[in-house]
This record gives structure tokens, sequence and C-alpha cells, in this order.
């Protein structure tokens, strides 16, 4: 596969990390934090970890859409298609995320709800003009890759007046997020960011440019292959050693620094700032997510039905918060790998393959963690 | 004699009256199954089929088939259920000698295609020396069933000497895989979910019990023989380390994955490891015996891609571990519930 | 949600989809996100519709310094 497999090549991998072994300092320590499920998915599945000196430690953040959901958002969708009867469209990763009264989408459609997983919004609207007797809802959920499609599904389903269509809309933004680690109380000892690859493709690498200036933190901006994520820790090796805090793309194939501005113009016609949205770990977050504007309301779910959201903590041992936050490793976590599992997950972090549970148990628990 | 009127394959259906047990249900047995699966245990007509003494330890394997889409790339509900069974009975290093098949059939469901798949049972039980001497049929409303449900169950010996099971890997042993991984699942998978291809990904579905008496005959030391079909490789493989109480470690680039089966599973979220199979067989023998294994392995056609793709360790935890074509070390661990098609 | 392809396009299908192929597998997708793409250029493809046009050059150069960043090390005894 072109463009996949060159950036998956083992014996460049060795050279590069001999590089970054050579430039790392063994008498400090690296922190670096990740951002993007998919960059959580690749270290584990390659075992980069392996290839990377002891000082070098690398953090998972809230790069998982599905992680961050709280568990009232998720009973949301769930009350939708059970108490509302709609046909409740999402992507495959949140049909296993745990809810309240030990619901999931997977358990309601058991129950005979209609939960239908699809792989793009065109499969929803296809589904919403097949069933023009039902309902159909959209469980819109992601960062900013996936905002852009949902846009593109709303404004669809406008032109052709398709009434039976709306969303449940819980897209989120990677800068909030940024900031809201970094405003974390007691603070998160991090030294960079890897910047997430396929979310940095729509909005450029513009948006981080606040995080090096005003936050001295640098960024690099890494593709979403194994080699592309070494090679953006050797960059940010580089910039700590130096003392420079700057804004780097290593994924200059498909990221520039104002990026995808079609897809953006799609997003700013459908959507606006929620002033506040709370996020499973960072608590209730400034203009952090988004929501649909006033001229699509007729699209909005959280209008056209009563299903409020209510808060719901987490489950008392799952830690969660603090791993999302990047101040637990999954391993600190008391119930991790006993009570938690991927078969039964108390926590949204290990039932996405991108979560940092699932990540470190399906893949990282051969070896021993410092954390 | 009255006159009863043929079957109607071109636009006849399903009708609760063939599984009633009396004329129609006959005629139906006649006219379809026993004219498609024609043997003398069969043509004896009776509720149970009377079969000639058989000497050695017998070993019976059972297994229901509900795949959907009934009809895909390199296959159907009809071979597989022939293939699949006969390759259980297989996998305990026995011959298999017969099999019976039942039918759970939905009221409505087209002639057409219900002769379509009993053709197919047909040609692989012909093909593998396997006859189908015994079944059922039964129909339930329209709604109540997928079209049809085909639960087979087949019948083997196994010869003298042969002991095959899950809880006999050693650390040491050598574990061989007979082929690409991946073809089946994706070739079912690929079809639901809107996937065309230059080179179509075709089901490996396969009657495995010939390369396996090619493994016996060749005295190499066996201990382990399972296909691995429904939760893949990685599945199967850590079945067999929890029986053994042994671990494993696997070189991903060893592993081979046709490269249209690896570029599905890209676009859809996949790992391959994790996608069933239907003639693939994983071997876990002695270390000393594993190249000549690997060699009559290469020679069979249904093995001609044969490979070893890891060895057994002593591991208190029982973790299946590989090294990836990346130089790292991850775990491949059992599947979480069912594999969920990934857009994160 | 991060999970995307780089594909070739091979075929355009009507105002706003194309066919596009990786590694022989095909599948249509939505163009909406993009413009000026053409049958031969690589896109990002994530969920059904088309991301961003990879830039060819960009990533011949990206493979280039990896290649160029570590040969340079080995010159210089790996100091930056």
């Amino acid at each position: 596969m072109k463009y996949v497999d060159e950036f998956r090549d083992g014996e460049l991998a060795k050279v590069i990390a001999a590089n970054i072994a050579r430039e790392a300092d063994s008498q400090r320590v690296y922190r670096l934090m990740e951002f993007c499920g998919g960059h959580t998915h690749a270290i584990s599945r390659y075992g980069l970890a392996d290839l990377l000196p002891a000082s070098v430690r690398l953090i998972h953040g809230p790069g998982c859409p599905v992680c961050v959901l709280p568990i009232g958002r998720v009973d949301q969708a769930i009350r939708l298609a059970t108490d509302q009867g709609v046909i409740l469209c999402t992507y495959a990763d949140t049909m296993r995320v745990p809810a309240s009264d030990n619901l999931t989408l997977m358990r309601a459609r058991a129950g005979g709800a209609d939960v239908r997983m699809i792989y793009s919004t065109q499969d929803a609207l296809k589904i919403a003009r097949d069933n023009p007797e039902r309902q159909v809802v959209f469980f819109a959920i992601g960062f900013e890759t996936t905002t852009p499609p949902t846009a593109v599904a709303v404004k669809q389903a406008a032109a052709e007046n398709l009434r039976n269509f709306s969303i449940l809309c819980n897209h989120v933004l990677t800068p909030a997020a940024m900031h809201a680690i970094l405003a974390v109380e007691g603070g998160v000892a991090l030294d960079g960011f890897i910047g997430p690859a396929h979310v940095s493709t729509v909005i450029g690498s513009q948006p981080y440019e606040i995080f090096a200036d005003d936050y001295a933190k640098p960024v690099v901006i890494a593709g979403f292959e194994p080699l592309d994520v070494m090679q953006a820790i050797l960059m940010l090796i580089r910039q700590i050693n130096g003392g420079r805090a700057a804004v780097e793309n290593e994924f200059t194939r498909a990221v520039t620094r104002e990026g995808n501005r079609k897809a953006q113009a799609w997003v700013a016609e459908v959507f606006e700032l929620r002033e506040v949205f709370e996020w499973r770990g960072l608590g209730s977050v400034p203009y952090s997510a988004l929501k649909l504007r006033k001229v699509f309301s007729e699209f909005d779910a959280e209008l056209k039905f009563s299903v409020g959201y209510v808060a719901v903590p987490d489950h008392k041992a799952c830690e969660c918060a603090a791993i999302l936050r990047g101040q637990k490793h999954p391993q600190e976590c008391k119930i991790f790998g006993t009570v938690c599992t991927p078969e039964n997950p108390i926590g949204s972090c290990m039932v996405s393959s991108e979560g940092a549970c699932a990540a470190h148990y399906s893949y990282g628990r051969l070896r021993g963690v410092t954390p | 004699m009255s006159y009863t009127r043929p079957l109607d394959f071109k636009n006849g259906r399903i009708e609760m009256s063939h599984g009633s047990g009396g004329r129609a249900m006959a005629h139906l047995i006649t006219e379809l199954f026993a004219k498609a699966f024609d043997n003398p245990y069969l043509a004896q007509g009776n509720d149970g089929a009377l079969l000639p003494h058989a000497s050695g330890r017998l070993v019976m394997s059972t297994d229901s088939h509900v795949v959907s889409p009934l009809f895909f790339a390199g296959g159907d509900i009809g071979c597989l259920s022939v293939h699949g069974t006969i390759n259980d009975v297989a996998m305990m290093g026995a011959r298999p000698l017969y099999l019976s098949a039942a039918f759970i059939l939905e009221e409505g469901f087209p002639l057409m295609d219900l002769k379509r798949i009993a053709e197919s049972m047909a040609r692989a039980s012909l093909e593998a020396g396997v006859p189908i001497v015994t079944g059922d049929t039964k129909v339930v409303e329209q709604g109540k069933g997928d079209g049809v449900f085909i639960t087979t169950t087949c019948i083997g010996v196994v010869r003298d000497g042969v002991t095959l099971s899950g809880e006999l890997a050693q650390p040491g042993d050598r574990i061989l895989l007979s082929g690409a991984i991946g073809d089946h699942g994706m070739a079912v998978l690929s079809r639901r979910e809107g996937l065309s291809f230059d080179a179509p990904i075709v089901s490996d579905t396969a009657a495995l019990h010939g390369l396996v008496a090619a493994m016996l005959d060749c005295g190499a030391c066996l201990r382990v023989l399972r296909d691995p079909t429904r939760g893949g490789l990685a599945t199967t493989l850590n079945e067999i380390a929890r029986q053994s109480g042994v671990g494993m470690l696997l070189q991903e680039a060893a592993i081979p994955v046709h490269q249209t089966v690896e570029a599905a599973c890209e676009f859809l979220g996949l790992d391959p490891l994790y996608v069933a199979n239907e003639g693939k067989l994983l071997a876990i023998c002695a270390a000393g015996d594993a190249e000549r294994l690997l060699e009559v392995m290469r020679s069979h056609p249904l093995g001609m891609d044969a490979a070893i793709i890891g060895e057994v360790l002593e591991d208190a935890h029982g973790f299946v571990q590989m090294h990836t074509r990346f130089g790292g070390r991850r775990i491949v661990d059992w599947l979480a519930g069912e594999q969920l098609p990934r857009i994160c | 949600m991060c999970l995307a392809i780089p594909a070739r396009i091979e075929q355009l299908v009507g105002k706003d989809s194309a066919i596009v192929n990786l590694g022989g597998v095909k599948k249509e997708v939505s163009l909406a996100l993009v413009e000026d793409v053409a049958v031969g250029d690589y896109v990002i493809v994530h969920a059904g519709y088309a991301l961003q046009k990879l830039d060819e050059e960009e990533a011949l150069r990206t493979l280039e310094v990896f290649a160029e960043f570590n040969a340079m090390n080995d010159a210089e005894g790996g100091k930056p």
C-alpha cells in the first residue's frame, strides 16, 4: 500500500530509534503527550515503546473522543433508541461504552432498540431516506477530523428536506482540550505535545502556535504511521534539548499551516461553539464543543426529543479521568485488568481500542510500567 | 400413483408444509436433498443411517452455520457447512467418514437458492469423499429465521498412536500456519461493507483432511492442530496457550497475509489476526520436526504458503506475544466482543 | 476518531464522489470536503470522506528526511 508501507519500514525504525537513543539525555525525562487516538493505537500496535529509551515517556492524553464522552451523553443516545424509538446510527466505536443502569448501545440493541453501526454519515442519510416513517438520529462524536463529515450530512439533509433526520452532537475541539490539560489544577508534568495527525489535516498547524508561544511547550505534528511518530519524537527531543518551543510539522504530506479551508468552512456554516461542555476527566470546559446553529435547529436531536442531559459521575473506582489527563497510568487504576477488562469494561478508556487502558491491556501488559 | 407436481425451482418458495412431516416434506427431501447428496446410506431411506463397523477411536464434531450473506466470493453456507465440520474432525487427527445435515428453513426462502446450496454441499461432500448420510428439515415462519441455518455433524476415526489436543503444547515447540489469514472473513465482510476489488478477496473455505493426513503420514511429532475460524488466529492461539498453560511468541513478518486482505482491513479498521479463516490450520509440533513438517505442508495444494510463525514459551501469564514488523513487541490478546470496524 | 488511510483516486463519480483504491481495494467516497482532485491523486480518506489531498512530493521528502537526518547524525557522530 503506497504511502502506508514506506512509513512502517522496520529498518528505518531502527535507525531513527538509534538517533533518539543517542540524542536523548539519559539524565532527564522527556514527558511527551500524544493527543490522537490514532497515535495511541499506533504506539501500542507496533510496540513503539520498546524502541524508545527509558528517558522518553509517552503519555496518553484525551485524544480519544469516545473516552472523553461523559456517561450522561451516552445515556442520551441510549434513551433516544429505547424510549423514543428512533433508529440510532452510530460509529462502531461507541457500541460498548458503559453507561447508566449497566447499559451499552450494544445491550440496548440486544434488548430490541434499533441501533445501527455505520461507517459514514452518508450511510445515516441513506437510512433516513429509506425509512421516511421513522426518526433517524446520528450519534455525532469526534474531534475536528470527524466534524466536517457531519456538517456535510446536515447540509445535505437540509437541502433534501429530510425531516426525519437529526444529530445528537458531541463534537469536541482539540486545542480546547490542550488548554484544559495545561490548566489542570496541580498541573500535568509535560515537556511537549505530539500533535494529532488527521485533526491537524483539517485545522492546520496554526492553532497550536499558542501552546508554543504562551505555554512554552513544543508541538510536533506527527503523521499516523509509526515512523512518523518516531520522527516526531526525535524532533521534540531536539527542541527540548535546545530549549526551544515551536510548532513543527512532521506530517507535511497532509498538513499545512492553514489546514483544509473548505472543510473548515463547512463546519463554520453548520456549527457554533457551546459555551460549556462536560468532558470525562476534564470537567466542564468552556468553548470546547460544538452545537448546531439555529438555522439548522430542526436537525438537533436534543431540541427535537425530550432527552435532557443528566450528568452522571464515573464509577467510584474508575480512574479514567486521571488517565485522560495523563496524571495516572492504567496500571495505577485499582480495577485495571481485574474488574475492568475489555470483556467487562467499567470505563470508556477500556472500550475504545484507542483508549489508554484498552491499548495498554491489549498490547502493553508485557513490560512493567514506570508511571 | 397420483401425480406429484415437480418442485418449482425457478419461482417456488419454502412453505410451512415442507417441514410438517407430510408429503410435501418427503417430496422436498427426495427431489432436492436426496437427489443432490445421492449415496447408498441416504438411499436406505430411514430416520437413522446404518453404517458399517469402524475400527479405531471415534471422533465426532458438530457445527451450526449462520453466515450472512449466504452466498459470497469463493463459497456459500452450503460448502462452508461441509468443510467446517470435516475440519473440526480432521483437527483431531481423525479421518472424516460421514456427515449429517440439519436444515432450519425460513418460510418463503427461494427454492432456487436452496437448490444452489444443496448442490454446493453435494460437490463439497463428493470432493472430500465424505457422504452426507442422514439429515433433517424444519421450517419456521417467515421472520423467524435468516433464510436458512445449517447444522452439520461429522464422525471420523483416529488412527492408532495419534493424540492431538490443545493442552499438549510445550515450551520449545514451533507454531506453523498453513497459509494466508483473513481471506474468509474479509470476503464476507467486504460484501456487506460495500468494498469492491481489483482482484477479489475470495473465501478460503476448504476441507483440510487431506493436508492433515499428509502431515500425519510424515511422522512429525504433532501436538496440536486447530483451524482458526471465528476470532481468527489470535483467538485460537490464545485458546491453546490457555489450555496448555504456556506462552507464545510470534513473528509478525512471518505471518502470511494477502495484500488485498491487508488493504481491506486497513479500510475498515480491522486486524487480520482476528479475522475468520475457513481453510487454514495451525499446527504445533516439536521443534526438531518443524522444517520437515513445513516442507510436507508446502507440497500440498492447501499448504503452499505455509510458514513457521512462532514458538511456544514458558510463561506463567500465558501471553501470546508478537515481534512486530516494526521491531517492537506487543501482546496479541483475545478478541473482546465482536471485532467492530473502527473509524477511530 | 483518527483512522484515515491514503488512497488513490481511480475514478470520479458524479459531482462529488470518487472511487478510491488502496492496495487493490476500492470504495466510493465523498469528495465534498476537498477541491481540485483528479484521477491519480492521493487523498486521505476518513469515515467515507476524502479529507485532504496528499502532497506526494512532501511524502517523498519526508521519507528522505528520515534517511538524511540519520545519515547526517552518523557523519557527525550524533551531535545535533
